[in-house]
Order: structure tokens, then C-alpha cells, then sequence
């Protein structure tokens, strides 16, 4: 059974704006799938219709096999949502935040509170529980959001840009904590404009633009199809000239040098070159994401 | 207790619990105010005017104003609760919250709308006790005096729910307190008695749907009205049942919550 089943998932705006034009995707249980998208094309809307946020204008959503119309509040209580935008009452403590939103899902005090401090504790917000929400940093108030989609322990968590704006140390903590909840056997949908936090997290993707599903494949396949990836070389000593080869080298600056290489060549061949040429490298790194690159082909 | 059952009453009681929190932890906003307004009324109207005022009906003046002065505080404080309160979580948009739950819309109706009667019999309360340092009650029917409250305080909690859901900003949420239900209230016989006007008015009073909520508490407080207290009762319990399924439904459309 799929964790989630979208048919021709239709979402006109009272304004005429038609945000969604039939999507359908599925994600098996278990999954960790990224929903990308440029702005605007439509990710939020499909994330909310999925959430009862939002009336969908036509087509079909379950939840492990449950109708959203029909069977509403059996959907509700599977799903957990992290939205992108802060929403929780910045005049309230971190503690009965967490509590309150346990109780809207039928949980008992005594067991959200222990839900809460289980949450709270693995993701290091313990210390900060009895202090009032506004006066959180914005790592901590990310990881509020994450605590308070999980306290009901749900069968399919949702985050929509869960870790936009916060430090490289809290990204990857809030990753692995992530990551080893889909080991656990939660279903994972993400959304995000870090396509390094894709191709690092998820195992299958959709892509949305304007309204549709331009992609949706599994990662692996889906990054199969780049045919370059553009590495970036730190030199020891500045360098006047390039040497003279058929590969697609370019001179960013007189210590930086940035080389092109086709899928079927191996990256020796231009470090010999440099080798030959008295040319010393003291560093490499991969120029861009290589999904971001797919997807800038795709989007634009 | 079927599983069920439990967790609705988990969920209504979260509500519950969640508004009582945030009326006791602004007290000074929320409870103070009426109290402080109701000693003043006690004391300008009361004592200094009310005492060269004859009787009416046999009760001096301030007995008179007392339970319309009640009903004033628990009218005001069961919908501003409930307004500010539901408003206030759809303007920060942690009514999300809610609306990804399972919580049926009737417990979310009910919740806020319990966490409104209770402010309004909290400072119902207030009021009867700072009363009795000024007047001597006689509290007629007790029965008829909580069955009006509670009808009113309903009554009036639902009417703020359903301002919150079409208030976009604030200015709309003291609307109505200010342009509708002041007015309303004033010219509901909080004062007065109504036989006191010429027929005109008496007849125009009888459109004001708060006379018979402020006759009924003060029967239920003398045992005079100026009104029929059945009529109050009934009209009470029809109002609060249909701003009750206009607030269903409005939940269920999401209409003011939804796009």
C-alpha cells in the first residue's frame, strides 16, 4: 500500500490562478521522497491540500488508503506536518506548545508530556521547554516545528523547507535526526530548495512546475542523465597560461581552475595534464550540486 | 470510556485548558477591567445618582442596575474572549494547528466557545461579589439566573467565534464590541426600565435582543421584568442553537480559515 496516492490533483484559487492541473504521483510507505519545485509552482498547494489546509478543486488524495474527503480525520491523525512558515503561538513555552498540539490529536496529558520530553530531548530543546516560543533562535524554533509534527507519533511525516534558514551544524543534526526516523520506518515528504539536502536525504523525487509534474523518478536514475559535472581545482602557485589540451578547462583566477568532464572520462586524464604541466593541485570539489544542475535544465 | 470518547474529551479538554490559561495569564487585561468599570458604575450610578433616583418597583436603584451590570460584564467577556482568542490564533496562523488535527470542528467550536462562558462566569462572579459590598440581592430563582447565563454567555462566545472567522485584522475584531453590542447593551435596559419610555420606544426596545437576556437575569436576580421570561428563554436558546450551525458550517466550508 502506498503511503500516498495523488490523481489528477486539480487546484483552481477564487482569484482564477490554476496552481495545481492534475498532478499524480504516488509515494510508497516507507519512502523518502522530495517534492521540488521552482517558487511558486505549486508544492506549498499540493502539501496543504494534502495537510486540510487548502479545498482541493478536483482529482483524488489518500493516505494509506484513506480518502481525504471521506475518511478526513483518519487521514489527519496519519500525517504530521513541519510547515515552512513559523505558525506556532510565539506567547506560549515551547513545553505546552509541544503538549497542546499532542491533546488536538486525542493524546492523554500524562502521554504527550512524555512524548514531548522523548522529542524534546532528542532534538536538544529539553533546557528550553519552559521558555516562551518568541525567544527562540531560528534553529530552535525549526526544531519546535519538527518536535510538534512528531509528538503524535504519525505514520507519514510532512516538512515543507524544514531546515530553510538555519546553520550548517543544525542542518546536518536535523538531518540525521530525519534520516534515522525514515530507518525507523516513517514515511518522509520532503520539500526544499537545498538540492543537496535532496540528493543527500531522499531516495525518490517529483518535480513540479507550473502546476505539473515535469518529473518523478528515483534519484539515482534521475541523476544518471547528467552527462558533465564541473569540478573546481585549488592550485598551490599562480598560473600565467593553461596548458594546451582538448579538455574544456577555464581559468577562474590565477590560483582557481575550473574543469568540465564527460560522464565517460575519468578525472585522471586532466590531473595528468596539470601533472605534466608542473601544474601543483592542492584541492577539488564538485562546482555545483549535480541534482541542482538537472533541475535548473528542467525548470527553466 | 471507549477510545473514542477519550480522545475527543482529550482534545475539548485541551481547548479548555489552553483558553483558561490565557485569560488567567493576562488577568490584568482580561478579568480586572470589568471589575474595576463595574465598581465605578456601582459608585457614580448607584451611589451618587442611584440614591437621588426613587425606586423601582419596590427595589432602590442599585439593585436595580446590578444584574444588568452582570450581564454587561458577561456578555463583553464571553465574546471578546472568544473573538480575540480565535483571532488571535488565525492572525499568528496557529489555528494550523487545529485544522491538520483530528479535532472535529464541534469540539473546536465547543472548546472555545466553554473557555468563553467560563471567563464571562469568572467575572460574573467578580461582579456578584464586589455587588454585595453595595447592595443587598436577593437572588429570587438561582436556577433562572445560571440558565440565563449560561444561554447568554454561549450565546455570546459564538457570536465572537464567528467574528474571528471573517476578522482579517484587528480593527474587525472591535467592531462589533464597539459599534453593535455597546449600543445594544446600553439600550437594553441596564439602567432603565423600559416601562419608563414612551410606547415608541418601548416598542423599538423589543427588537433589542439583549432586553430579554438583561430582564431575565434581573427576574431571576427580583423577580421583576419587563418582558416575558419564557420568551427570554426560548429566543436565547434558539439564537445560540442557529449561531451554533452557522459556526459548523462556516468551519466546515472554511470559510475566513480555508483557501
Amino acid at each position: 500500500m502506498n503511503a500516498l496516492d495523488i490523481q489528477e490533483l486539480q487546484k483552481i484559487y477564487p482569484s482564477g490562478t490554476e496552481a495545481l492541473k492534475g498532478i499524480s504521483f504516488s509515494v510508497e510507505k516507507g519512502d523518502f521522497f522530495a517534492l521540488l519545485g521552482p517558487n511558486g509552482a505549486g508544492k506549498s498547494t499540493t502539501i496543504n491540500i494534502i495537510c486540510s489546509l487548502v479545498n482541493k478543486s478536483g482529482g483524488e488524495v489518500k493516505i494509506l488508503g484513506h480518502d481525504l474527503v471521506k475518511d478526513n480525520i483518519k487521514v489527519k491523525s496519519l500525517l504530521g506536518l513541519v510547515p515552512q512558515e513559523f505558525n506556532f503561538s510565539i506567547f506560549e513555552k515551547v513545553i505546552d506548545v509541544v503538549v497542546a498540539q499532542a491533546g488536538y490529536y486525542g493524546m492523554s496529558r500524562h502521554d504527550a508530556l512524555a512524548s514531548a520530553e522523548k522529542l524534546l530531548k532528542q532534538l536538544g530543546l529539553w533546557d528550553k521547554r519552559d521558555a516562551v516560543s518568541r525567544t527562540l533562535s531560528g534553529g530552535m524554533k525549526r526544531k519546535l516545528m519538527i518536535v510538534r509534527g512528531l509528538v503524535h507519533d504519525p505514520e507519514v511525516l510532512i516538512l515543507d523547507e524544514p531546515t530553510a534558514g538555519v546553520d550548517v551544524e543544525t542542518r546536518r543534526e536535523m538531518w540525521k535526526f530525519i534520516t534515522d526516523l525514515n530507518k525507523q520506518g516513517k514515511t518522509i515528504i520532503l520539500t526544499t530548495h537545498y538540492l543537496e539536502e535532496a540528493e543527500q536525504l531522499c531516495r525518490n523525487i517529483a518535480i513540479i512546475n507550473h502546476g505539473q509534474v515535469i518529473e518523478n523518478t528515483s534519484i539515482k536514475s534521475f541523476l544518471s542523465r547528467l552527462d558533465t559535472e564541473t569540478f573546481v581545482l585549488d592550485l598551490a602557485e599562480p598560473i600565467s597560461n593553461l596548458p594546451k589540451s582538448d579538455l574544456e578547462i577555464k581559468k577562474i583566477d590565477a590560483t582557481t581552475l575550473e574543469i568540465k568532464i564527460a560522464k565517460a572520462d575519468t578525472i585522471n586524464k586532466p590531473i595528468k595534464l596539470l601533472d605534466q604541466a608542473g601544474i601543483k593541485v592542492i584541492s577539488m570539489h564538485s562546482k555545483s550540486n549535480r541534482l541542482e544542475e538537472l533541475f535548473v535544465k528542467l525548470t527553466h | 470510556m471507549t477510545n473514542n470518547v477519550r480522545q475527543i474529551s482529550n482534545m475539548f479538554m485541551t481547548i479548555v485548558r489552553k483558553e483558561i490559561g490565557r485569560f488567567l495569564r493576562i488577568w490584568t487585561q482580561t478579568l480586572l477591567p470589568s471589575v474595576i468599570m463595574t465598581v465605578l458604575y456601582f459608585i457614580v450610578f448607584g451611589a451618587f445618582i442611584g440614591s437621588q433616583i426613587r425606586s423601582i418597583d419596590g427595589f432602590s436603584y442599585m439593585a436595580f442596575i446590578v444584574p444588568g451590570l452582570i450581564m454587561m460584564g458577561v456578555i463583553n467577556n464571553s465574546y471578546s474572549n472568544v473573538v480575540s482568542s480565535f483571532f488571535g490564533q488565525k492572525f499568528q496562523r496557529a489555528v494550523e494547528e487545529l485544522l491538520v488535527s483530528p479535532t472535529p470542528n464541534w469540539v473546536i467550536l465547543l472548546g472555545y466557545s466553554v473557555g468563553g462562558v467560563l471567563r464571562g462566569f469568572i467575572v460574573g462572579f467578580l461582579i456578584v461579589i464586589t455587588a454585595v459590598f453595595f447592595v443587598d440581592l436577593p437572588f429570587y430563582n438561582i436556577i433562572l439566573i445560571l440558565l440565563l447565563f449560561l444561554l447568554t454567555a454561549l450565546f455570546f462566545s459564538l457570536a465572537g467565534f464567528t467574528n474571528a472567522i471573517f476578522a482579517r485584522k484587528f480593527d474587525d475584531v472591535s467592531i462589533v464590541p464597539t459599534f453593535i453590542l455597546t449600543p445594544l447593551t446600553f439600550l437594553g435596559g441596564v439602567f432603565y426600565s423600559i416601562d419608563a419610555l414612551p410606547v415608541f420606544w418601548q416598542t423599538v426596545s423589543k427588537f433589542n435582543p439583549i432586553l430579554y437576556m438583561i430582564n431575565g437575569f434581573r427576574y431571576g436576580f427580583l423577580g421583576i421584568s419587563d418582558v416575558n421570561i419564557a420568551v427570554s428563554i426560548f429566543i436565547l436558546i434558539l439564537f445560540t442553537a442557529v449561531m451554533f450551525f452557522v459556526n459548523l458550517y462556516l468551519l466546515k466550508k472554511g470559510i475566513g480559515l480555508k483557501q
